[in-house]
């Protein structure tokens, strides 16, 4: 009896989650269908007008998508330099000493340190900097955010890495070094091709985090409804057009940032998506 | 009762300390002391009204909320979630009041039960600027739509110089900042340069939400502040008590007397010496008076007229025309200029009150 019942509220409690997910697309799908149905699916997801003039609005969702997809490109390639040393000094060079859980910690915690001090961080001290080195004579932008952001998917992508490459079966690396490989060949020849999946799975939970980020990409991006012709000038992304302009919208536009909010969550699921087949796969193998 | 007493005391023997006892008795206290004081202040029942809007006025309301609340009893909670946010909260009834820097327009009026407009201060947009070494910059709005429309793009820009022939202008790109959510106080600012610019009129118009073609913007009054005290060679829009909060520069204004003002509780005032019209929507933008500094504005709170709504009490109704009038106050006036707003015109205050005077619950007028 005892044992029905807790299966019961196991089942109840396991149902709950599906539940929320389905509100919130239901939610997601069924306020965006007015910006949908006045533009036109395709004509939304490509026009580049963002204009508020009443009676001739025009909403599209080009510049954002755009905005959001070169901030991730590009923090996901500066975030490479800094996080495959890492799980791999963590993972192999000295997999397993103080030194290397110390690292990781560290680099674990970087992940806890909420968004807004990164963005604080940012806005202070890097964004000076930047124009310090008259990189952009504003400051902001697509490159300023994509390095904080890179900064902030580091630790994501460095310790789930980690994780792989200390998968990688010890035969396997000293039979290579029985037949006398130095330590970068194992890596290049053994270690990169057995973990790769894995690896390139961890990268690929490391652009998910990149894709939503708000606060920081709203405090450094520059806010202008663009599309940003080069790495130094502003821009929005998808988060942070929302997060800048949901508090006056309402009706047509309201109705069409709901519906970058659907095109978001839905690139993020599929590249979640494919990360968990990737991790699937490194494990088969 | 004896027995329980001793049940009591042996409790508080056990866990041998006075100490938990008198914190306990303390508390009781406490708790006597802050209900009788709500209670004896006021005749109705002290209430918790709820508003939100515009940022704009905010530091203005937070001064008069909390003093309001010491004199009544009743509490005041005031969101700053922009102009926008607040109306569509009043029209959804689930706020006491609104807070907006724009008026409503006939459209919207048209689109919800009758609403009155009260002005409670009056403020100023301010062109906050960072620039190395000028400490004192002149523009007139033409000039000003220049910029914000890109066509100024130098700081050395003749039609700059025109205006600052003393002053050492850099040869260095104009940055604009502007806001990038909607806002009450772009609309006061485009309001401007729609009047001084048919330029602007044609191209970009005003509203809560312009297309700006160049510059960088940042989200609410702070933040536009912020860019603009990092930014060198920055130009922006911003509320006047944020530009003084963070002390950063800002430029005069030349007025349609040809008068360069900055903003001051004297200036904005001399912008609302015109004529007002009977539910007080108006823009003072761009004013003809002598001494008035041109980007200067109204905030209004707008309450129904018919205050029963979503089963608010008669106390609740009451509660909120108090507070209003509280705000139109010679007390709660004079606290504006301390926070860099300026106080109403005489002629603001007699209108307000005669259209609070319609306010009704039930159909019945409830100031008498």
């Amino acid at each position: 009896m005892n044992d029905k019942l807790y299966k019961i509220l196991l089942f109840v409690a396991a149902l709950i989650m599906p539940i929320v997910c389905g509100g919130v697309i239901y939610a997601l799908v069924t306020d965006a269908y007015e910006a949908f149905e006045h533009f036109g699916f395709f004509k939304f997801l490509t026009s580049k007008e963002w204009s508020y003039t009443e009676g001739a609005e025009q909403y599209g969702a080009l510049p954002f998508i755009t905005g959001t997809l070169m901030t991730t490109l590009l923090a996901l390639i500066f975030c490479i330099p800094f996080s495959l040393p890492v799980a791999l000094f963590v993972g192999e060079y000295f997999k397993g000493t103080k030194v290397a859980s110390v690292l990781s910690t560290v680099t674990d915690l970087l992940a806890g340190i909420p968004s807004i001090i990164y963005g604080l961080w940012g806005f202070y001290t890097l964004r000076p900097l930047i124009m310090g080195l008259n990189i952009s004579p504003q400051g902001s932008g697509i490159l300023t955010a994509s390095l904080v952001l890179a900064i902030m998917i580091v630790p994501y992508a460095a310790s789930l890495s980690a994780e792989f490459i200390k998968m990688v079966p010890n035969d396997l690396k000293e039979g290579a070094y029985s037949l006398g490989a130095t330590r970068a060949e194992v890596i290049r020849k053994v270690v990169f091709p057995v973990a790769g999946s894995g690896i390139f799975s961890s990268y690929i939970l490391a652009i998910g985090r990149a894709l939503g980020e708000t606060m920081t990409v709203t405090m450094l991006i520059g806010n202008t409804n663009n599309i940003p012709d080069s790495i130094t000038s502003t821009g929005n992304s998808m988060a942070s057009i929302i997060a800048n302009q949901f508090g006056e919208a309402d009706d047509l536009r309201l109705s069409s940032l709901i519906a970058i909010g659907l095109i978001l969550f839905l690139i993020t699921a599929f590249i979640n998506l494919i990360g968990k087949i990737m991790i699937k796969r490194a494990r088969i193998a | 009762m004896t027995q329980i007493n001793t049940r009591f005391k042996n409790f508080f023997c056990k866990t041998n300390s006075g100490v938990i006892l008198s914190i306990f008795l303390l508390m009781i206290m406490l708790l006597l002391a802050l209900v009788s004081c709500n209670g004896n202040s006021n005749v109705r029942k002290a209430q918790e009204l709820s508003g939100a809007g515009a940022t704009f006025p905010l530091p203005f309301y937070n001064v008069v909320f909390e003093q309001f609340g010491e004199v009544n009893g009743d509490q005041v909670a005031y969101g700053g979630i922009g102009s926008g946010g607040g109306v569509r909260n009043l029209r959804d009834k689930i706020v006491d009041f609104a807070g907006s820097d724009a008026f409503l327009t006939d459209k919207e009026m048209a689109d919800m039960p009758a609403v009155i407009h009260i002005p409670t201060c009056m403020g100023a947009v301010v062109l906050a600027y960072n620039l190395d070494g000028v400490s004192e910059l002149k523009l007139s709005g033409q000039v000003i739509a220049s910029i914000f429309a890109g066509e100024i793009k130098m700081w050395n820009d003749e039609r700059i110089v025109a205006l600052n022939p003393n002053v050492q202008l850099p040869a260095e790109a104009i940055i604009p900042v502007f806001r990038s959510d909607g806002s009450g106080t772009t609309f006061v600012f485009t309001d401007y340069l729609t009047k001084v610019s048919s330029m602007w009129a044609s191209k970009y118009g005003a509203g809560k939400s312009v297309n700006f073609p160049s510059g960088q913007a940042a989200k609410g009054n702070p933040g536009v502040a912020g860019v603009i005290k990092q930014t060198k060679n920055s130009i922006g829009y911003v509320g006047s008590e944020y530009a003084f909060a963070q002390k950063i520069p800002f430029a005069l204004i030349e007025n349609q007397q040809g008068e360069f003002v900055l903003p001051s509780a004297t200036t904005i005032s001399a912008a609302a010496s015109g004529e007002i019209p009977g539910d007080t929507r108006c823009s003072i933008t761009n004013s003809n008076a002598p001494g008035a500094y041109p980007i200067s504005t109204f905030t209004w709170m707008i309450i129904y007229k018919e205050q029963n709504y979503s089963d608010r009490s008669k106390e609740q109704a009451q509660a909120t025309l108090d507070l209003i009038q509280y705000i139109l106050s010679d007390e709660a006036q004079k606290i504006t200029s301390e926070v860099h707003y300026a106080p109403l015109p005489t002629k603001a205050k007699e209108l307000s009150i005669k259209n609070l005077n319609s306010v009704t619950y039930n159909g019945v007028t409830i100031l008498q």
